[in-house]
């Protein structure tokens, strides 16, 4: 049995590993994919202390080796669920089930899609949930983005930069994204707003073609893109650990600075926690705290 | 085997005429789930003798990656008999990249 099993390798995941081998407890890692998390997606870290410029993956790395050296035991297998039974506590994957004295849930997020019918297929054929690391591949074409908070605008200053003509797409008339943004954007001659709108079709050969767009005044048009980028915010993957702890209504696993959540010994950090700034650095923040929950639950075991 | 590094000049010879079943890693220097993929395909390309694996670097080679519509990467195109069978995209772990060279496509 593990002292402490950690979901997730992401900033918050690895962060808590490195304080709970500090503490001396054995540590299991699960990752689904890769170590690193959204992270190794942003090509130039800015704002996190002591690197002025760092690769999302240069940070990912240093932090998965620091981990390593002391001592915390990476396995890349999914993680699908949890039993608790008190002092114990076993997480089952999608190969084998583990046992820890306490659990961390720190699984993130994933891109919230738009759920039309050839999404998926899509995906790598026109469709995009991320503007820096697809954006160069539609120099001097004709992309969309579909969204209205920070992400959808900032995706589209990026891709005015590159792309012949940007189309940006929202629900409603008004932007929830910051406002110096907007100034930014209604300056730049190759964005067009299309406001009170929502994609309702991609239309594709092989590769997207165009996509079908509905106002809500039941107008329906056709905009022929090349690229569609959808930035229609993030889901918390909290849906197979609901049993331990309450989600609100977006689905973020409810828990204070603490990271407690209501079951004893099973704890949350980072990006699927509810909070109200989601960067790098409170990630590694929730992981430190988790940890440290972890370590003086274990404590009152013995 | 290790990975080959592909151009347009060999890509002819070293894909779309190899005897093997050829994965075709499309990836840049800017990308952070390629650098994550890269070793994956190391190891499996150690181990595989019946796979060819290649590296095409997006920046240097765009029209390779223009003529396969490559838009998004890392971008795993799956090669049998000089054809497409199947590709994938994004950061995928081992057994996932294993069974795309089985793929009946």
């Amino acid at each position: 049995m593990y002292d402490i099993i950690i979901i997730g390798a992401g900033p918050a995941g690895m962060t808590a590993a490195i304080y709970a081998r500090r503490a001396a407890k054995s540590v299991l890692v699960l990752e689904a994919t890769g170590y690193g998390g959204q992270i190794i997606n942003t090509p130039d870290i800015e704002n996190y202390p002591v690197e002025a410029h760092i690769s999302g993956f240069d940070f990912a790395t240093k932090v998965y080796e620091q981990a390593q050296a002391l001592g915390a035991e990476f396995v890349f297998e999914k993680a699908v669920g949890i039993e608790d039974s008190g002092a114990e506590k076993t997480v089952i994957t999608t190969k084998n089930r583990y046992t820890g004295r306490a659990v961390i849930l720190a699984t993130g997020s994933e891109n919230r899609k738009l759920g039309l019918e050839n999404e998926d297929a899509l995906v790598g054929r026109g469709v995009s949930y991320c503007a820096t690391c697809d954006g160069a591949f539609y120099r001097k074409k004709t992309v969309a983005v579909v969204g209205g908070g920070n992400t959808a605008l900032e995706d589209a200053l990026y891709l005015s930069d590159l792309a012949e003509t940007v189309y940006l797409i929202h629900r409603r008339d008004q932007f929830r994204g910051e406002e110096s943004t907007v100034a930014r954007l209604k300056e730049r001659e190759n964005i067009r707003f299309v406001y009170n709108s929502t994609v309702t079709k991609l239309n594709a050969e092989k590769k997207l073609q165009s996509i079908e767009v509905t106002n809500q005044d039941g107008t329906v048009s056709t905009i022929e893109v090349n690229g569609l980028f959808i930035a229609v915010g993030r889901i918390p993957e909290n849906q197979n650990f609901a049993s331990v702890m309450d989600l609100d209504e977006a689905g973020y696993a409810v828990a204070a600075e603490n990271c407690r959540t209501k079951t004893p010994g099973i704890y949350v950090a980072g990006d699927n926690r509810v909070k109200d700034v989601r960067q790098l650095v409170t990630a590694t923040a929730d992981g430190a705290v988790a940890a440290t929950e972890a370590i003086r639950y274990i404590g009152t075991l013995k | 085997m290790q990975v080959i590094a592909v151009t347009k000049e060999n890509f002819e010879a070293e894909v779309l005429r190899s005897e093997k079943t050829v994965i075709a890693d499309f990836n840049a220097d800017w990308c952070g789930p390629c650098k994550m993929l890269r070793p994956v395909l190391d190891e499996l390309a150690a181990e595989r003798e019946d796979v060819k694996f290649v590296s095409i670097n997006i920046d240097d080679e765009d029209e390779l990656a223009d003529a396969y519509d490559v838009s998004s990467i890392p971008c795993l195109v799956v090669f049998r008999g000089g054809a497409e069978v199947t590709r994938s995209i994004g950061l995928k772990p081992k057994d996932a990249v294993a069974a795309l060279a089985d793929a009946e496509g």
